[in-house]
């Protein structure tokens, strides 16, 4: 972990519920429950400064709701969110809040919608800068958004185009340097490269690990794809029905996977290296996080799933540098074994 | 689970072009495009967004949406010619011979019918048989492609499946006459990986057991590597590449092809970087004479500016590329500059 | 912006002539027919101070000694000073039409702007807030719904009407007409803003904007307002037209424009009355003025519509 000691971004019991009844008259004339989706629930991660913290899981576990909660587009039901030991949460004034605001930015998905198709590039990219007011005045802004054209490998003049002129890579590139416009020290990158091809992931992927290592920056990533997980991670946590089953640094993980779910996610990774290795399907269909499983949530799809998996939610155990809950694991009955994997030649 | 050899192949599809009429002049989206797919052989088509995937396989199914149309070529299925057929005898053929599997397992299923009603009327549309027949075949099709307890879920509507059970009653669906070639566009794209390796698992035992050919369209190059025998690279609408999956992943032979491989994250080794081709796939209305790739490419020649490269055996797959002309690629190119 | 200011005036040209809605407006004959005639119309009424040949509603210009002239072209008792004939008090009906057609544009162009502010504020807040605000503007929107434009517009009349003197009356009947259309009008706007906005509130360009702090208002106006523009514009052209006619209706019955300040509506209520005795001209003229300003008119909007859905295109 890089600069290591004092965690840069602390998230605390995080919780995040949606209420997704049908409404109130509705509800009271077909005598239909209340319906509340925990889209998070209960949630810590410590991010250092520095480094490059990932969020996998299969859709619907609660990654995004995660993002959105750190960068306050939804206030958390429960839990804290401390941001360079600042509360943010707390009672801040305007500009304090703004400027802890200007220190964090997130990257979305979706290439086509997450750019504004009626405003030019330089103003997509200029609107941070004005937001925040960090311009001294117009042959400045010019200045600054070439710069971040520069920065993501696209050409000033591409500042007088719309969105639609750009193929998705380039696109996501835009979004990047609106991103870094505000000059933060934090990124939200929610399934960044998920919409791209993979030649344009890599070429994604590589600008993210360059800007990382020239601007310091600290990553909060999310993806479901375990391979570009390993690739880009410092440490990994691993999300099941808006739980954290699994957290740990990315070698450990991917060689000393330990919770049942961490494994049959690995045994879903498509095998390129042709070993002849047959992808175990995972049994079973993901649950509806409306009335999660009780006790584990995982232990209708657990193969070592037990009665006290069924009652008891297993807290998070430290072990080998990361933390596991997971009641097979702290019974010593689920031995941890080492994974290879065929080398790329 | 090799390609049978001989015999003549279930579809061949020579020198497909596609075009768009369009107000700034015709755009040809599917260029000279030739290949063949052998009974109960799994072809992968894989090439990045806008490379002509989806055009192919819908020419094929004869779906190809106006403005699109074939301009040239042909397709022939069994040995019979199809890309000439009027659009009712091509629909008799499409549910019967052909089978097609698309993205959104939602938009292939009706939200107002049951699963059972929609399979029920496919079935008595392509086959002789009575109701009572036809709604036992099709419970049996929903056991083959794995859904449990079909005798009851055959009566629920689609919004009650998951998206991995939506999309195998559309395999069901597609599999209702019994037929020898089907299309799948991106199957597998909208479902999580776990729910992705059950459908593969799922495409590859009906191959194997009913010998059906599968034409797999997609951009995922690891569900091409567990599924496909033979793959085909696309890259601005054409092929680049086209030979044994295996040889085709380990040892490309296309510098694209090459590139592509390299850039896909394997676990195993953790490197800085990750190998990169620079630049994008050019659009349709830019596509450079000579080789579509050479913008891109780090061996070309000054041959590639100008002449077109057809596919070219190179070594156990085919590339189009001239590295593996005996005349080569050229005089080098000495000043260039290289945009960032 | 800067880039943007670069480019100019003939940066804009460009892009319009490039464009792809400036492409199908020129493949359609149709719509270039249209826009020729809306346009036309539109011109002649705007000049009818310059170009009409008499003030028919000066009365110092009358002398009734010219009444119920018929049209030139179709009876020699005609003259060509009256070129589309007379009325009872011997006003040019050609010159009657133009200023009457000024004033039916006016006020419907009026009675659309009230509508789409309307409209648009309340779709605006209705969808970006949801909840309770947007419950209540929509069950209004509802009831509004289910009474037509005219009825709205009558009763809205009615209710002015009682409330002042007659003499009062004729003086603001146009701010009454103006805003009974507008009112009956908006709902289309809110719902379509509406609907617009709640789909483009969770576009992730929106959210991005949440993410550096801006303030809900600037958000509205600054990115979801210009995103929701194409289809209040295809609402406004077709709405034009429904303006211009139920104007007319209101007139037609009386309860619009006074007869002293005439519109087309008003003009063919005026021959209506005297249609009995054979004196057709005073009020097919008119007539066939607004049906071809209201076919012209929807068929803009028609083309609009298509011309920006790009599932069509
Ligand atoms: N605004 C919302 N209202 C109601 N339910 C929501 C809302 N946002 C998310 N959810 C629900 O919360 C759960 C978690 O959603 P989330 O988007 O965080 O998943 P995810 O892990 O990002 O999935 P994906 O990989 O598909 O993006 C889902 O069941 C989702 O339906
Ligand atoms: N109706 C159309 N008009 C003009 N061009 C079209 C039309 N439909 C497709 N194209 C173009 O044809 C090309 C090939 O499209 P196709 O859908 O086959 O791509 P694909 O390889 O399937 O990509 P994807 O991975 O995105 O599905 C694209 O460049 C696309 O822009
Ligand atoms: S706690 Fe029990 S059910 Fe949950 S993962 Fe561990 S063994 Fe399986
Ligand atoms: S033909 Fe030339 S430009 Fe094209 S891939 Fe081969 S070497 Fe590169
Ligand atoms: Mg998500
Ligand atoms: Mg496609």
């Amino acid at each position: 972990m890089p600069d290591g000691g004092a965690d840069f971004v602390r998230i605390e019991g995080l919780k995040r519920y949606f209420d997704v009844s049908a409404p109130w008259l509705v509800r009271k004339l077909e005598g239909r429950p209340r319906q509340v989706v925990q889209a998070v629930d209960g949630i810590d991660i410590e991010i250092a400064k520095g480094e490059t913290f990932s969020l996998v899981g299969e859709s619907g576990c609660g990654k995004s709701t995660v993002a959105r909660l750190v960068v306050g587009l939804y206030p958390p039901t429960a839990g804290r969110i401390e941001f360079d030991g600042n509360d943010m949460a707390g009672r801040h004034s305007r500009s304090d809040m703004a400027a802890l605001r200007r220190r964090m930015q997130m990257i979305f998905q979706d290439p086509f919608a997450s750019l504004n198709p009626r405003w030019r590039v330089f103003d997509i990219i200029a609107e941070p800068i004005r937001a925040f007011g960090l311009s001294t005045g117009k042959a400045d802004l010019e200045a600054r958004v070439a710069a971040l054209l520069r920065q993501v490998k696209l050409n000033p003049a591409d500042g007088r185009k719309y969105p639609h002129e750009f193929s998705g890579g380039q696109r996501q590139r835009i979004s990047i340097a609106r991103a870094l416009a505000s000059e933060p020290e934090f990124l939200v990158c929610d399934e960044p490269t998920s919409a791209l091809d993979v030649s344009v992931q890599a070429q994604i992927l590589n600008l993210m690990v360059d800007l990382q290592r020239r601007l310091q920056l600290t990553y909060l990533f999310i993806s479901h794809n375990l391979a570009v997980v390993y690739h880009i991670s410092t440490r990994v946590g691993v999300m099941y029905l808006g739980r954290l089953v699994e957290v740990a640094p990315t070698d450990t993980l991917f060689r000393r996977p330990k919770h049942p779910y961490t494994r049959m996610l690995l045994d879903t990774i498509p095998d390129l290296e042709m070993t002849g290795r047959q992808r175990s399907p995972v049994g079973g269909e993901v649950p509806s996080p409306i009335n999660p499983p009780s006790g584990c949530t995982f232990h209708p799809r657990c193969p070592f799933a037990n009665d006290r998996c069924k009652a008891e939610r297993p807290k998070a155990l430290p072990i080998e540098g990361g933390t596991v809950a997971c009641h097979a694991i702290e019974e010593g009955r689920l031995p941890i074994e080492d994974r290879t994997y065929a080398l790329n030649t | 689970m090799a390609a049978a050899s001989n015999n003549q192949p279930l579809l061949e599809v020579r020198n497909l072009r596609i075009e768009f009429p369009t107000r700034r002049g015709t755009l040809l989206a599917v260029d000279d495009v030739s290949f063949d797919i052998a009974p109960g052989e799994v072809l992968g088509v894989v090439g990045e967004s806008g490379a002509g995937k989806s055009l192919t396989g819908n020419a094929i199914i004869g779906l190809l949406e106006p403005p699109g149309r074939v301009a040239g070529g042909e397709i022939r299925l069994e040995g019979r010619r199809i890309d000439n057929l009027p659009y009712e005898e091509m629909r008799k053929i499409r549910g019967a011979r052909i089978g097609a599997i698309f993205q959104d397992p939602l938009t292939s299923l009706n939200p107002l019918y049951s699963v059972g009603r929609q399979l029920v009327e496919t079935i008595q549309t392509h086959l002789p048989l009575s109701a009572s027949q036809a709604k036992a075949r099709a419970i049996e099709l929903l056991q083959e492609v794995g859904i449990p307890g079909a005798e009851m879920r055959i009566d629920h509507y689609p919004h009650q499946f998951s998206g991995g059970m939506r999309q195998r009653v559309v395999i069901a669906l597609a599999l209702c006459a019994g037929p020898r070639l089907i299309v799948a566009d991106e199957p597998t794209t909208a479902l999580d990986v776990s729910i992705q390796a059950q459908i593969i698992a799922l495409l590859k035992r009906l191959c194997r057991e009913h010998g059906t050919a599968v034409m797999l369209v997609t951009h995922d190059m690891g569900v091409i590597a567990e599924t496909a025998d033979r793959v085909a690279v696309m890259y601005a609408g054409r092929v680049a590449e086209i030979g044994p999956v295996r040889e085709v992943v380990k040892h490309a032979k296309h510098p694209y092809t090459k590139g592509l491989m390299g850039s896909i994250p394997s676990l195993g080794v953790r490197t800085e970087r990750l190998t990169q081709i620079d630049g994008a796939m050019p659009r349709l209305t830019e596509i450079p004479p000579g080789c579509a790739f050479n913008p891109r490419c780090t061996f070309k020649g000054q041959r590639c500016l100008v002449e077109r490269p057809n596919l070219m055996p190179a070594g156990a797959t085919r590339a189009a590329c001239w590295l593996h002309d005996s005349g080569g690629v050229g005089a080098p190119i000495l000043k260039e500059t290289v945009d960032a | 912006m800067a880039a943007a200011s670069r480019s100019g005036f003939s940066g804009w040209l460009h892009r319009v002539s490039d464009s792809d809605v400036w492409w199908s407006f020129k493949s359609s004959p149709m719509t270039v027919a249209a826009a020729v005639a809306t346009f036309l119309i539109i011109a002649v009424a705007f000049l009818s101070p310059v170009l009409a040949p008499h003030t028919p509603f000066d009365p110092a210009t009358l002398s009734l000694s010219d009444g119920l002239k018929p049209p030139v072209l179709v009876s020699p008792d005609g003259e060509w000073a009256f070129p589309l004939g007379t009325d009872d008090q011997g006003r040019d009906v050609l010159s009657s039409i133009m200023y009457g057609t000024r004033l039916s544009l006016i006020v419907s162009l009026a009675a659309v702007a009230v509508a789409m502010v309307l409209g648009i504020s309340l779709g605006l807040i209705s969808g970006y807030f949801g909840g309770a605000i947007d419950a209540v503007i929509m069950r209004v929107a509802d009831v509004q719904l289910t009474f037509p434009a005219i009825l709205v517009a009558l009763l809205i009349d009615g209710v002015v009407r009682g409330l002042i003197s007659v003499k009062r009356h004729d003086e603001i009947a146009i701010f009454v007409v103006v805003g009974a259309i507008g009112l009956s009008f908006w709902v289309s706007y809110a719902r379509t803003v509406r609907g617009s906005v709640m789909v483009e509130k969770n576009k992730e360009y929106v959210q991005a904007a949440r993410v550096i702090g801006l303030s809900p208002l600037l958000i509205m106006v600054r990115h979801v307002l210009p995103n929701v523009t194409g289809p209040v514009l295809v609402i406004a052209t077709l709405n034009l037209g429904l303006a211009i006619i139920t104007e007319a209706t209101l007139s037609f019955l009386g309860v619009g424009l006074p007869s002293t300040e005439p519109s087309l509506g008003t003009l063919i209520r005026l021959g209506n009355e005297v249609l009995q005795s054979g004196d057709w001209w005073i009020t097919v003229f008119p007539g066939v003025t607004l049906a071809a300003l209201v076919l012209a008119v929807n068929l803009l909007g028609d083309w609009l519509r298509d011309a920006l859905n790009p599932k069509l295109r």
